[in-house]
């Protein structure tokens, strides 16, 4: 219908209105975000543990890396942002742990050196996997909206106090590294996870690039598996044929933090809640020692005693 | 989203939301002037989408609850993954339960109890009602939009 001569109708539009009475949606989204960054305020440091690339030994690094920093006293904080393979639960002995309906949000367990944890573990039954109520036809459409909304909700409605250090274990995939970015734009830095395989090169320097385009300079690269090594073993073997550390660091320009081996000894103590870290003077101790140091000096979450 | 009175050349405001149980979505707006209504009716993908952005039409009822999301969406959760604190949280202030309303808390299930009971207590605080019944429940369900709970 509308008028047939003269002056078109003129209806206002949406930004003509939207003052009237506020643009709700839009600021309920708005909120959830100040929500994240009012959390995280009292933390020191936010640090992405990434790759892009599966198995590296992210979570293992996480797990590591978090304990050694505690055993010199920081007070350290994991978020397990792999929702659907979620491993540091496990890696850090917080299976079986409770959560607590607190008055200022959902009180984390303590695990290993009493590093605080929050994974999708904690709240899924056994081997049960991570899906959403709703309708099945759309399932995998929404999907991706509402994991973004669970690991908003781990950084967010999480007490994680006043810490020195958050570090968060991303899944694989280059897209994962992206949707941590829209929740924290400024991360203190990421280290970056990568083992001597050819194939892994081109995944991680994918995501290294990513990391670069949205504005992420602090970044640490870590070289795990590089070698393979026992507690008594002077100096680790060859595991790999490739030199992908040293091309990825060559070709990024970015410096290498650390050399882990594969120590499979250390790796079982990983993966029933008791990571070693830094505690020895094994190859693989000392590089935790190693990575641990880098991180306290390059991503400064704790003012370190001169 | 928003609905213009044509009539009146003004913006309708939010009246009610109603989840009728099978994943859609009713939400009534009036015109503040000529107090004309309308409703605005969602399919189960549609309703699906402001899920799960987390964000209620109209604006919220209640602030969102910790973990609210995920509490409320998970389809396999671990029933007991939550536990009350050892002493009950501060915000609970004077709000007292009644025994038939603590049994219908406890039907509700212990993923999301605290989280309910919090909505209640929160809902009774600004009222400033001293204890919370079955029928003071059913009020802040209706008044709340908890259709969903
Ligand atoms: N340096 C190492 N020495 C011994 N074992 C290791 C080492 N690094 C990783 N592992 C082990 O290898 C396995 C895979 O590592 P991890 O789960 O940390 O990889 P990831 O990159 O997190 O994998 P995903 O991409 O699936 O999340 C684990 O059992 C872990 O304990
Ligand atoms: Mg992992
Ligand atoms: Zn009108």
């Amino acid at each position: 219908m509308g008028p047939t001569t003269g002056e078109p109708r003129k209806v206002r539009g949406y930004a003509e209105v939207s003052h009237e009475t506020g643009s709700e949606l839009l600021e309920q989204v708005l909120g959830q975000r100040a929500r994240v960054s009012a959390r995280l305020d009292t933390i020191g440091a936010v640090i992405a543990v990434a790759s892009g690339k599966g198995g590296v030994g992210k979570s293992a690094v996480t797990a590591n890396l978090a304990v050694s920093l505690a055993r010199r006293g920081a007070s350290v904080g994991v978020v397990d942002a792999d929702l659907n393979g979620p491993s540091l639960g496990r890696m850090l002995g917080l299976r079986g742990s409770k959560l607590v309906d607190g008055s200022e949000g959902v009180v984390p367990p303590a695990g290993a050196d009493g590093v605080l944890g929050m994974s999708s573990e904690l709240l899924l039954k056994e081997d049960a996997p991570l899906r959403w109520k709703g309708p099945d036809s759309d399932r995998f459409i929404w999907q991706g909206v509402t994991e973004a909304a669970m690991l908003r909700e781990f950084l967010s409605d999480v007490v994680w106090g006043e810490l020195d250090y958050l570090l968060v274990d991303v899944p694989p995939g280059t897209d994962k590294i992206g949707r941590f970015l829209d929740l924290v734009p400024t991360p203190a830095g990421v280290l970056v996870v990568t083992i001597p395989s050819e194939v892994a090169l081109s995944v991680v320097s994918r995501s290294v690039a990513s990391l670069r385009e949205a504005g992420v300079e602090s970044i640490g690269i870590v070289g795990n598996m590089s070698g393979y090594s026992s507690p008594d073993a002077e100096h680790p073997l060859p595991l790999f044929s490739g030199d992908g550390i040293r091309r990825l660091t060559e070709s990024t320009g970015l410096e290498l933090w650390a050399e882990i081996p594969f120590d499979p000894g250390m790796g079982s103590r990983t993966d029933r809640g008791d990571p070693p870290g830094a505690s020895d003077d094994s190859v693989f101790g000392r590089a935790f020692q190693a990575l641990a140091d880098r991180v306290e000096q390059g991503f400064g979450g704790r003012e370190v005693a001169p | 989203m928003k609905f213009l009175c044509l009539a009146c050349d003004e913006v309708m405001a939010f009246a009610e939301r109603q989840l009728p149980g099978d994943g859609t979505l009713t939400a009534v707006f009036t015109c503040p002037d000529c107090k004309r209504e309308m409703a605005l009716l969602t399919n189960p993908m549609e309703t699906q989408m402001i899920t799960s952005l987390g964000v209620e039409i109209g604006g919220r009822t209640v602030p969102q609850q910790p973990m609210q999301q995920t509490r409320m969406g998970l389809e396999s959760p671990l029933e007991d993954a939550f536990e009350a604190p050892p002493t009950p949280p501060a915000a609970d202030g004077p709000v007292t339960w009644s025994v038939e309303a603590t049994e219908r808390l406890e039907n509700v299930p212990r993923f999301v109890r605290g989280m309910v009971k919090r909505i209640y207590a929160e809902y009774a605080m600004e009222r400033e009602i001293r204890e919370i019944t079955p029928e003071i429940m059913d009020r802040a369900r209706s008044d709340l939009g908890l259709e969903g709970m």
